[in-house]
C-alpha cells in the first residue's frame, strides 16, 4: 500500500499523519475477533454525538434564546420551518437515545471487566463524558421553555442549596438572577451549544484515543496482544476497519429502525422524551402537577427523594454519581470477564443490572409510600454493589482464563 | 435462565404500572387526522365558538387551510372572523387583563392542549358540564372542578341538570335543566370533530411525519439486506 503510494498522498504525509493516523486507528487497529453485539454500543454513541451535533446546529438556526419568545421559537420550528418537525424530533429523541446507547455501552464495560487494568483511564474519560452529557441533557431541556423546562430546572437548581452556607450564592451564580428567568435561558444556550459540546467532543477524543493506545476489550477479558503474529498483529485481532465500521451496518441499520420508528410514531416517547407538561409555556405560578426530570437523570432522583432529609438526598445522589469514578479501584478480581468471575460477582452484576433500570424508571413516578420504599430498597442495592466489589471480586473462586480467544 | 429475568422484570412492571394509574375515569376516543371532513367541521365548530376567547397562537390560517384541504376565498370567507389576514398567526384580539377580570384567569391558548391535556380528557371535559348555581357562570365540570370557564356549548347540548356520568363511552345526563339544539349523539359526534381538530392543531405535521416514516423503514429494509449481504462475505475472512 505505502509502495504506490499517489504522489499527492506522499506530499501530505510528509506534512501531516494522515496516512499513519489512518492505519493506527482505523486499518491496522487490531480489534478482538470475539466481539459480540454488546460492542456496538460505542460506535451507536458516536452516531449519535454526530446526530445531536449536526441537528443541533439546523435548530439554532431558527431557535431564540429569549424567555418571551424561546416558546414561540419552538413551535415555530415545528410548523414553519421545512422539515423543522424532523430535525427537531431527531434531537430529543436523540438524546434519549443518547443515554440509552451509552448506559448499554457502559453496562458492556461492567459485564466484561473493561474498566480493569490497563483501561482505567478510558472508564475514567468515559465517566467525565457521561457527566458532560448531563449537563448538556438538563441544560437543552431547559431550551424549549416549557414550562416542565423551567420548574425541572428549579428543582435541579435547587439541590445546589443544599450546599452548607455558600448555597444560596451558588444558586445565584448559576441562574445569573435571584430567580430563574431569561438570563439563566441565555447563557443555558451558550453553555448548551458551546461550551459543552467542545468539551464533549474533547473528552470523547481523549476516551478514544486512550482505547486504541491500549487495545479493545473482549467479551472473554482475554489480552490479544500477548500472542502476535511474525508482522506483529495479534492472532487474534481483525481490523477495525471495515470489520467494526461497514461491517456494523446491518446492527447500526437495526438501531436505526428503533430510533426512526420513535421519531416517526411516538416522538414523544409516551410522554417520557417529551414530557406532556412541557406543551405550555415556562409558568413561574403555576407548578405542574408532578415534577419529573427527563427519564434519563430518574435513578439519581429515586436516589435524591429516597432520602427523608434533603441535605442528605444531595450527598447520596452525589455520592451516586461519583462512585462510578473509582469502579476500576473497587474491582479486585484477577480476571476481567463476568464469564470467568464467581458466583457472587455474577449475582452482583444482574442486580446491579436490574437495579439501575428500576430506579430510573421510580425517579419519574410520583413518590408514593410504595415507590420511595422500593427506592430505598434498591438505593441499598445500588450502593452495595460498588461498596461490596472489593470483598466479593477478591474472595470468590475464578474459573481459568485462557490463553487465546476460542481456545 | 435469562427469560425468567426478563419474564419476571416485566411482570412487577406491570403490577406497578397498574399500581399508578389514578384520577377520574375518561371516555376514549381515536383521533383521526386523515378524516378531513371531521376536522373542517371542527374546525368550524373551534373558529364560532371557541376562538374568540382562545387564540391557537402557534399556527397560520393558510397552513390549517392547506391541511384541512379548502381554498383560500372559502376559508378567509368562512373562518377568519378578526379581519386577519391569511397567512397571520391564529391570534385573537381579547386582552389578556380583560380576560382576567371576566374568568378570573385569561384563557389558555388552546394550539396545543391536546398534548398537554390528551383528547381524551378534552373529550371528557367538554362533555361533562352541569348546572351548578354555587358557581358565577352557573356551571361546573366533572373532568375540571370549578373551572372558570362558561358552557359556550350550552345552545348545542343543552344543560345537564346534575353531574354527567362519564367514562362508560358515552355521556350520560339523567336530566337536563335546558334542552340544546343537538341530540346527546349529535353532540358527542360534534365535540369528537373538535377534539380531532384540536389533536390535529397541537401535531400538524402527523401525517407527513407516518407517510415519511414508513418511506424510511422501506429505505432502511433494503439497506439492511443489502449491509447483511456484504457483512456476511466480510465475515468470512473471519476465522
Amino acid at each position: 500500500m505505502s509502495q504506490n503510494k499517489h504522489p499527492l498522498m506522499a506530499w501530505i504525509d510528509a506534512r501531516l499523519p494522515i496516512t499513519s493516523t489512518y492505519e493506527k486507528h482505523m486499518s491496522k487497529y487490531y480489534a478482538p475477533k470475539n466481539f459480540n453485539w454488546w460492542y456496538v454500543f460505542g460506535l451507536l454513541a458516536m452516531i449519535m454525538l454526530v446526530n445531536q451535533i449536526l441537528t443541533g446546529i439546523w435548530l439554532a438556526m431558527s431557535y431564540v434564546p429569549s424567555s418571551e419568545a424561546a416558546f414561540g421559537s419552538v413551535e415555530y420550528i415545528m410548523r414553519d420551518v421545512e422539515f423543522g418537525w424532523l430535525l427537531r424530533y431527531m434531537h430529543a429523541v436523540g438524546a434519549s437515545m443518547f443515554f440509552i446507547v451509552v448506559y448499554l455501552h457502559m453496562f458492556r464495560g461492567i459485564l466484561y471487566g473493561s474498566y480493569q487494568k490497563p483501561r482505567e483511564l478510558i472508564w475514567l474519560f468515559g465517566m467525565f463524558v457521561y457527566v458532560a452529557m448531563a449537563a448538556e441533557g438538563f441544560m437543552g431541556y431547559v431550551l424549549p421553555w416549557g414550562n416542565m423546562s423551567f420548574w425541572g430546572a428549579q428543582v435541579i437548581i435547587s439541590l445546589f442549596g443544599a450546599i452548607p452556607y455558600f448555597g444560596e450564592a451558588v444558586q445565584e451564580w448559576i441562574r445569573g438572577d435571584y430567580l430563574i428567568s431569561g438570563i439563566t435561558l441565555n447563557r443555558f444556550f451558550a453553555l448548551h451549544v458551546v461550551a459543552i459540546p467542545l468539551v464533549l467532543i474533547i473528552l470523547v477524543v481523549v476516551h478514544v484515543l486512550a482505547l486504541h493506545e491500549v487495545g479493545s476489550n473482549n467479551p472473554d477479558g482475554i489480552d490479544i496482544k500477548k500472542h502476535l503474529d511474525e508482522n506483529g498483529v495479534p492472532k487474534d485481532g481483525v481490523p477495525f476497519h471495515p470489520y467494526f465500521t461497514v461491517g456494523k451496518l446491518p446492527a447500526v441499520t437495526i438501531f436505526l429502525f428503533v430510533f426512526t420508528a420513535i421519531i416517526f410514531f411516538f416522538p414523544e416517547g409516551g410522554g417520557y422524551f417529551i414530557e406532556w407538561a412541557n406543551f405550555e409555556p415556562a409558568n413561574n405560578l403555576k407548578t405542574p402537577e408532578h415534577i419529573a426530570p427527563v427519564w434519563y437523570y430518574g435513578a439519581y432522583y429515586a436516589m435524591l427523594r429516597a432520602v427523608p432529609s434533603k441535605g442528605l438526598g444531595v450527598i447520596v445522589m452525589a455520592a451516586a454519581l461519583a462512585i462510578p469514578f473509582i469502579l476500576p479501584w473497587l474491582d479486585r478480581s484477577p480476571v476481567r470477564s463476568w464469564r470467568f468471575k464467581g458466583w457472587m460477582s455474577k449475582v452482583a452484576i444482574i442486580a446491579f443490572g436490574i437495579t439501575f433500570p428500576v430506579l430510573t424508571w421510580l425517579g419519574t413516578q410520583p413518590a408514593t409510600d410504595l415507590y420511595t420504599n422500593l427506592a430505598r430498597i434498591f438505593t441499598v442495592v445500588y450502593f452495595l454493589f460498588f461498596i461490596g466489589m472489593p470483598f466479593y471480586t477478591k474472595y470468590e473462586k475464578t474459573k481459568p482464563v485462557p490463553e487465546r480467544i476460542g481456545g | 435462565m435469562k427469560k425468567y429475568i426478563v419474564a419476571g422484570l416485566l411482570y412487577s412492571f406491570s403490577i406497578l404500572a397498574q399500581a399508578s394509574v389514578s384520577g377520574v375515569a375518561l371516555d376514549s376516543i381515536d383521533v383521526d387526522a386523515s378524516n378531513k371532513e371531521s376536522l373542517q367541521n371542527g374546525a368550524v365548530i373551534y373558529m364560532d365558538y371557541c376562538m374568540s376567547c382562545h387564540s391557537l397562537e402557534y399556527a397560520r390560517y393558510n397552513r390549517v387551510a392547506r391541511d384541512l384541504e379548502i381554498e383560500e376565498n372559502e376559508f378567509v370567507e368562512r373562518f377568519i372572523h378578526t379581519g386577519a389576514k391569511f397567512g397571520e398567526l391564529m391570534e385573537n384580539a381579547i386582552p389578556e387583563k380583560q380576560a382576567k377580570s371576566w374568568f378570573g384567569s385569561a384563557p389558555p391558548d388552546l394550539t396545543l392542549v391536546s398534548k398537554l391535556r390528551s383528547p381524551e380528557w378534552l373529550y371528557s371535559y367538554l362533555r361533562g358540564f352541569y348546572a351548578d348555581d354555587s358557581r358565577p357562570w352557573g356551571v361546573n365540570n366533572v373532568i375540571f372542578k370549578d373551572v372558570g370557564m362558561p358552557h359556550v356549548l350550552l345552545q348545542l347540548q343543552g344543560l345537564c341538570a346534575v353531574e354527567p356520568s362519564i367514562g362508560h363511552g358515552e355521556a350520560l345526563c339523567e336530566e337536563y335543566a335546558s334542552e340544546g339544539s343537538m341530540s346527546a349523539e349529535e353532540y358527542d359526534a360534534a365535540t369528537y370533530d373538535l377534539v380531532n381538530f384540536l389533536a390535529y392543531m397541537a401535531d400538524p405535521s402527523k401525517l407527513e411525519r407516518e407517510r415519511l416514516g414508513w418511506m424510511v423503514f422501506l429505505f432502511l429494509g433494503i439497506f439492511f439486506v443489502v449491509s447483511w449481504l456484504y457483512t456476511r462475505e466480510l465475515h468470512k475472512d473471519i476465522h
